[in-house]
């Protein structure tokens, strides 16, 4: 049997009023490659921000390895340090250098030797092909190199769970692939990973699993192939044929 | 090219700024003309007045001059300007109050080590930079050894402190200790918990909502009578505990902007990686907010500099106060505008180092990381 990593279990959230997430479940096995899509708006990001507690949900049970999600600050520093997260907007560290950018939190959560640390932002640099950009600011490099920086910077603390929301959203179409194809190479490595995005080229290729939301419920959650070429609700019927056909 | 070619291409230079900037238009060179006239009248007349019709310590006659009516302008009405000499007279006052002069000294040295002791947080790119951080904190107990004495040194109460002493005294260690407790406090005005946040916003928003003046009288007058009987801090304390909090209130506000500016995803991104509250403010949100806060910090820097000298409606003689008492002297009276040139053109000279440090430091944080 293989190892459940994440259990999200009747999951509801509300910001004030408006209810975001409505009775989610979902469960998700070590190495499996997760990718969620849906309208903007329909709770897909909300849903993996609770995943590591960047949001709070107020009903039902998330766990993480095992450990579940509470306003106990030791549970959420123990998921954060074991899952990683991508940003849409990169969220670099503008003050910080590249390598000093991967290196920070290995040294300030793991505690790790300066040099050591540095020696682990090299490799995930080497890792994600711009290892003659570390020594530069963020504001230096492209969009497509911050998003590499940002996976690097994430990898560095040796994550079991990879969290993408909107990787390649705020990027220039030249610079998808490159950031694409290093997740395709973590895919290939084994890496447990939650992707929200619109990229269907990428999801074919890596999801063994693929989620459509709509106004705060899973409102389809099928293999590829099933989902893309037979999908079951009309809603995801009509989502598809618009993101596939513009 | 030959060297005289070189000249005129630069000559051509200044020649076309001067045409395009100043002589651009009929209008423009009517303007300019008046303005040359305006700015050589003013300025031959303040040159002349300070300096070159100027006594120093001797008089057109080249007597010592030890009273008023020694002063040149004083004995050939009309003729003479500025009579320096009672700074000259006074500048022991000017600089220590009515410090013991055999034990000034003391003060000399903590004058001069301030430079070293500030020096490793103003420039980050220094040799030994460590060291002088080091120095930084120890600083603050030398000082206050060196001029209030203890084992081995007469003590010299603060009553007997004065001049620039008081100013540098109140300004330098105002900003030291209200650096610190703006941080938190601007950081507590933005926390979740409800209490520590509406402290912060009372303290905050009280403190604003009141004039330094105020705080000065209410620290000296008011503070004994909440403080059991027989403590009786000093009158100094009791100001710069004053100018502190007002300080601290001024500039938690100036880093609340800063704070405000960072976007959430900043700290979100922080989080993600397991780093905690502390760690996020210390390494990820202060760096930055503190940046974007150094303007508005440095302005409150300056203007607490200057406020300062308010402490002299409480009995303190800062340098405001001691150049007062000086022309209150008969043997001097009636020197104004000598006293407070004087006294204006060291304010000036502490300021405008402030506000030039805040430029170069603008200029340096954008560099480095464009």
């Amino acid at each position: 049997m293989t190892e459940q990593v994440i259990q999200l279990e009747k999951v509801n959230k509300w910001y004030d009023d408006f209810h975001v997430l409505k009775d989610i479940d979902l469960f998700v096995e070590k190495g499996q490659r997760i990718v969620i899509c849906g309208p903007s708006g329909s709770g897909k990001s909300t849903m993996i921000r609770c995943i590591n507690r960047l949001e709070a949900h107020q009903e039902g049970k998330i766990v993480v390895h095992g450990t579940e999600l509470t306003n106990d600050l030791k549970n959420i520093d123990l998921i954060r340090k074991n899952v990683g997260m991508v940003f849409q907007q990169f969220n670099l560290f503008p003050h910080l250098s590249v390598l000093d950018n991967i290196a920070l939190a290995p040294i300030w959560v793991k505690k790790m030797p300066k040099k050591e640390a540095e020696e682990i932002a090299m490799s995930y640099l080497e890792k994600v092909k711009i290892p003659e950009q570390a020594e530069k600011f963020p504001g230096q490099l492209s969009g497509g190199q911050q998003q590499r920086v940002a996976i690097a910077r994430s990898l560095a603390m040796n994550p079991d769970i990879m969290l993408f929301d909107e990787p390649t959203s705020a990027l220039d179409p030249e610079m998808i692939k490159e950031v694409l194809d290093v997740m395709i190479q973590l895919a290939e490595e084994g890496m447990t990973m939650l992707v929200v995005t619109h990229e269907m080229g990428f999801a074919k290729t890596v999801a063994d699993q693929m989620i459509f939301m709509d106004e705060g419920r899973i409102v389809e959650q099928a293999k590829p192939d099933e989902f893309f070429n037979n999908p079951k609700s009309d809603r995801t019927k009509l989502f598809l044929s618009q993101i596939l056909n513009h | 090219m030959s060297s005289t070619a070189i000249q005129n291409i630069s000559h051509n230079k200044y020649y076309n700024w001067l045409i395009r900037n100043l002589f651009s238009s009929w209008v423009n060179t009517l303007l300019t003309i008046i303005a040359l006239i305006f700015i050589y009248q003013v300025g031959s007349f303040c040159l002349n007045w300070a300096i070159f019709a100027a006594d120093f310590r001797y008089n057109f006659q080249g007597e010592l001059i030890t009273d008023r009516g020694l002063c040149s302008k004083n004995i050939m009405p009309g003729e003479y300007g500025a009579c320096w000499a009672i700074i000259y007279a006074r500048w022991d006052q000017f600089m220590y109050g009515l410090y013991p002069i055999e034990e000034a000294w003391r003060v000399n040295l903590v004058y001069a080590l301030l430079p070293l002791a500030i020096i490793g947080i103003l420039f980050d790119k220094i040799p030994f930079r460590k060291y002088f951080i080091y120095f930084t904190f120890v600083y603050p107990f030398i000082a206050y050894f060196m001029l209030y004495g203890g084992p081995g040194l007469s003590v010299v109460g603060t009553n007997k402190w004065g001049g620039l002493l008081v100013t540098l005294f109140l300004g330098v260690t105002g900003i030291g200790l209200a650096f610190p407790l703006s941080i938190l406090l601007a950081l507590g005005r933005r926390s979740k918990m409800p209490i520590i946040k509406s402290l912060c916003v009372v303290f905050i928003e009280f403190i604003r909502g009141v004039p330094l003046i105020t705080l000065l009288f209410t620290a000296n007058v008011m503070l004994p009578l909440f403080l059991p009987d027989g403590v009786n801090p000093d009158n100094l304390l009791r100001a710069l505990v004053a100018v502190t909090l007002f300080q601290s209130a001024y500039m938690a506000e100036a880093i609340r902007g800063g704070l405000q500016a960072i976007p959430r995803g900043q700290v979100e991104a922080a989080q993600s990686l397991g780093l905690s509250y502390w760690q996020t403010t210390r390494k990820i949100v202060l760096p930055q907010a503190l940046k974007i806060a150094i303007p508005p910090i440095v302005n409150t820097c300056i203007g607490l500099f200057k406020d300062t000298s308010l402490v002299l409606i409480i009995g303190l003689f800062d340098l405001l106060g001691i150049g007062r008492a000086a022309l209150a002297d008969m043997t001097w009276t009636k020197l104004y505008y000598e006293v407070y040139v004087f006294i204006s053109l060291v304010f000036f000279i502490f300021c405008f180092g402030m506000s030039r440090y805040s430029l170069y430091l603008e200029k340096k944080l954008k560099t480095d990381n464009s």
